[in-house]
């Protein structure tokens, strides 16, 4: 009764398939990304030395190095961070320390979702009208950033708000039944307890902003400026925008130079990203309860 | 009525009428008697008869739960605590212990100085006075006293019990409301507890809410017994266990036919 | 009532404290930021529409082509129509104040004769639904006639959307599935912080891939003259967005509870029949909400299809054909467009298209995901 029926085999056979199906499948996807990089890092390296990284780009962008575009994308990295972290963390706050589950909080839910999901140059034509037309901002870091900002808010709501829901109810209520207010109760356990998991959804964050190009295309990144900028009013140059001018825009670029920004971009990511994952794991292994 | 010496002091807490429901779903109703000053009111009853949801609601979580409603009147200190304005302060007057223990991930010794600190105690050597007495109390400070500095909500499930006990009397409350206290800790450390609450008595009021009758005999002046959303009977707990009962299944659940 | 029979004593200790009123105020503050995102998707709408939405009503009278025609038709003498090229193309707001500029060339008297064609026939709208929609002439910088058609652009965005989508949907839904059910431990994580890792490439050196690598690959391998289509774009497009679907559909089979794997491997079935008669179905919802996320990542991709499609105006008959994808006009164009020019409004009408079919496409992905929830 229990020998292995033909049937069974003829499943186990199917499983087996399937199953090697999709581990196939699987590394398909992975497989091709992972030789274009190869590809990027082998001919981006050749040009990667500490002169191309702290230099200006000469000769009509056909030479020199990316060191105004490097600055340039801190400084929009850095102000996007200063507007979209204390808005995103307190959004986040509300929405789970405060919000009830209504049709109010649904809504403010779905703003979210839909704002993480708008075009990249949407945010740009928004970021053209509000920032630089409306409140007469001009094209310069501020309206670039807050573009930006806006555009990476859902990336810090959202993962904010997982790491404040990965506190136990237990705590806060522990602390209201002592008579603490909720903003005590978040400020002495709920944030303390939450803050590297807040910081992991800040690298991601960071990462996706110094990727961005359509939106600080026309609200605030230039081509090519030949001095760094002074003030968030000032424009900029920017690593995304550098990568795209030199592959399309710029005649006569030798062909590795374009390689070599790339290969800071992505480096740039893949090390903030990695950062966030190590972060993550290293959290997960240290529970405090 | 035989009338007992703890009668004439003043009422701590007065229930009137009270129903508590969740999502329009009553687990709870006409809940009245008195509460007076310096006396250990049992609650007493099975699982499910109502008796958390009754603390929650003496002490205003109903606030933070909007599926929770009560009605009826309950005054504290002779303030209705519908009318009082500051909840926090209400609460701070009132400690809670829930038979889950957490022990808040801070030092066992910032756990006991969580109260403190919140009514405004800052000197380091009045929390350690407040810290040490609290602990001694809860009969945890011998376990702990060498190492204050480890996180409270890694200590074992009957340190954390005890932990929450110290925490509830960090806050210096007039009225303690202990539910379930000793489900996680040890007789002999349950018993040393008890006699902690025997003493406190003559400082606080303390309502004890517990399923083990023989814990409501000890410890209780009077006592209610709570049963599928009601209160079955109100009563001075010696009185009750000598027979003189109204309702047979007061005597049926003191007896140990259920529950 | 409360207030009369309270003692004293209790009066006091019920005050409210600064904690209260930080309290208070924090709520309110994070109350506001709590709200943002709903006041940012208002003001994106109401900024891309304040620019844009002027243009599809807006009405001109110009003296037009066709309105020249009709005027020598009725006869008007030839020194008249010679001095009224002068106003050839001029814009005016109202059909007046178009007949005002044409007595002051030819004289009252020569204009009056005109006068019906003059209002009825120079009405110039420059947007048109019915262009915008049916044709595919892009020409918005034309010295003729600008033109506003976005169905090549449509076209172009739905073909590059339509072929990644045929990529990404199955490789990505096998990678879930594979990461999901069939990995186990170190593999399960390596696997899911790669896709992570993936996700994360910026649009841009995508673009950039698609230029440099894909181009002559696409060139070499089907001996095509240019490498910059449909095939390109799309294959980008689908490996961009399968990362981020894989990761969505693993969640949706993770949200399928173990109890349902257990009774069904207790009844004697193999892992790949639970997987297909349980786990499947039951994240069905999950899966669908994955796939139209990517159609929403693939229709707003920017740079990658600017770089990759070739940019050329074009109705696609093959996959090795140039396209342009709406995304990538509006960011070609934008900054030759002048502020408030027809060319620059009709980049913000493109926006609003645009913000609507997201918008649409997010929406459902919700409704889609809310329903498992409610299940």
């Amino acid at each position: 009764m229990f020998e292995a029926s033909e049937l069974n085999i003829r499943n186990r056979k199917v499983q087996r398939l399937f199953r090697i199906l999709f581990l196939l499948m699987t590394l398909l996807l992975i497989l091709p990304v992972a030789i274009i990089l190869a590809i990027l890092t082998w001919k981006g390296s050749s040009v990667i030395n500490l002169s191309f990284l702290f230099t200006s780009p000469t000769e009509g962008m056909t030479a020199g190095g990316i060191f105004p575009a490097l600055i340039g994308t801190i400084w929009l990295v850095s102000v996007a961070l200063l507007f979209s972290v204390p808005l995103g963390v307190a959004a986040a706050v509300y929405l789970s320390e405060y919000a009830r589950d209504n049709w109010f909080t649904r809504t403010i839910n779905l703003a979210i979702i839909n704002l993480a999901g708008v075009p990249s140059i949407v945010h740009a034509l928004f970021g053209v009208g509000a920032f630089v037309l409306f409140f007469k901002f001009g094209t310069c870091i501020l309206a670039a950033s807050l573009t930006l900002g806006i555009m990476t808010l859902p990336v810090v709501i959202v993962s904010t708000w997982n790491a404040l829901q990965a506190v136990p109810m237990a705590f806060r209520e522990a602390c209201w039944n002592m008579g603490a207010t909720k903003w005590q109760t978040i400020r002495r356990i709920v944030l303390p307890n939450s803050i590297s998991g807040i910081l992991t959804g800040i690298i991601l964050m960071v990462s996706q902003t110094a990727g961005e190009t359509a939106p600080i295309m026309f609200t605030g990144a230039a081509f090519f400026l030949p001095h760094l900028p002074h003030s968030v009013f000032d424009q900029t140059m920017a690593l995304s925008l550098h990568l795209f001018v030199l592959a399309t825009q710029v005649p006569g670029v030798p062909e590795d130079l374009p390689y070599g920004v790339a290969f800071v971009l992505i480096a740039l990511v893949m090390v903030m990203n990695s950062l966030s994952i190590a972060f993550r794991v290293y959290l997960r292994g240290k529970k405090k309860w | 009525m035989v009338s007992l010496p703890h009668s004439v002091n003043p009422v701590k807490l007065a229930v009137d009428d009270v129903a508590v429901s969740y999502s329009g779903k009553t687990v709870l109703k006409g809940v009245t008697f008195d509460i007076h000053e310096h006396e250990i009111f049992g609650i007493i009853g099975p699982a499910n008869s109502g008796k958390t949801s009754f603390l929650k609601t003496l002490n205003r979580m109903d606030i933070f739960n909007p599926a929770m409603s009560f009605t009826g009147r309950i005054s504290f200190s002779g303030q209705d605590i519908r009318t009082w304005r500051n909840v926090y302060s209400l609460r701070s007057r009132i400690g809670v212990v829930f038979p889950l223990p957490v022990g808040l991930p801070l030092t066992v010794y910032e756990n006991v100085a969580f109260a403190p600190r919140l009514a405004g105690v800052s000197r380091k050597e009045d929390l350690d006075i407040i810290v040490e007495r609290c602990l001694a109390r809860a009969a945890l400070w011998d376990e702990v006293k060498d190492r204050l500095e480890t996180l409270g909500s890694l200590l074992s499930g009957g340190q954390q019990q005890r932990l929450t006990i110290a925490r509830a009397l960090s806050q210096d409350p007039e009225l303690l409301m202990l539910d379930e206290f000793s489900i996680a800790v040890d007789p002999v450390t349950t018993m040393r507890i008890e006699d902690v609450l025997k003493d406190l008595k003559k400082e606080i009021t303390i309502v004890l809410v517990t399923n083990l009758v023989q814990q409501a005999r000890r410890l209780a002046d009077r006592m209610a017994l709570f049963l599928d959303g009601e209160v079955v009977e109100v009563g001075v707990t010696e009185e009750m266990f000598a027979g003189h009962v109204k309702d047979q299944r007061t005597k049926d659940y003191l007896d140990g036919r259920f529950g | 009532m409360g207030q009369v029979d309270t003692p004293p004593s209790a009066r006091k200790a019920d005050r409210r404290n600064l904690d209260w009123f930080i309290d208070k105020a924090v709520q309110v503050l994070v109350f506001i930021a709590g709200i943002s995102a709903i006041i940012f998707i208002i003001g994106i709408f109401v900024f891309i529409t304040k620019e844009g939405v002027g243009f599809i009503f807006k009405s001109n009278y110009a003296l037009s082509e066709p309105v020249f025609g009709l005027l020598e038709k009725q006869k008007m003498p030839e020194d008249q129509l010679d001095a009224l090229t002068d106003l050839a193309g001029k814009k005016f707001a109202t059909a007046e104040d178009l007949l005002k500029a044409v007595e002051g060339v030819i004289g009252v008297e020569g204009a009056a004769k005109y006068k019906d064609i003059l209002i009825t026939k120079s009405l110039d709208q420059p947007f048109n639904l019915k262009t915008f929609f049916t044709s595919p002439k892009w020409a918005p910088t034309s010295e003729v006639k600008p033109t506003y058609g976005a169905l090549a652009l449509m076209v172009g965005t739905a073909s590059v959307t339509g072929l990644a989508m045929l990529i990404a949907i199955p490789f990505s839904l096998g990678a879930a599935i594979y990461i999901g059910e069939f990995a186990t431990g170190r593999t399960r994580e390596f696997l899911k912080i790669l896709v992570e890792l993936l996700a994360a490439i910026p649009s841009v050196v995508w673009g950039f891939i698609g230029l440099s690598i894909m181009n002559p690959l696409i060139i070499k391998l089907f001996n095509v003259p240019i490498g910059l289509n449909v095939l390109n774009a799309g294959v980008i497009l689908g490996l961009m967005a399968a990362p981020i679907m894989t990761t969505i559909a693993e969640d949706a089979l993770k949200a399928v509870p173990d109890r349902y794997r257990e009774a069904a491997e207790a009844m004697g079935a193999t892992r790949w029949q639970v997987i297909l008669k349980v786990v499947l179905p039951a994240a069905k919802s999950g899966l669908v909400a994955a796939i139209l996320l990517g159609v929403g990542r693939g229709f707003g991709e920017t740079m990658a299809v600017l770089m990759a499609t070739g940019h050329s105006i074009n109705l696609p008959t093959s996959i090795f054909d140039s396209v342009r994808a709406m995304t990538a006009t509006i960011a070609a164009e934008l900054g030759e467009a002048a502020v408030g020019s027809d060319h620059y409004q009709a980049l913000f009408t493109l926006g609003i298209f645009l913000f609507l079919v997201t918008f649409l496409i997010n929406l459902t992905a919700d409704l889609v995901l809310r329903g498992i929830r409610k299940e």
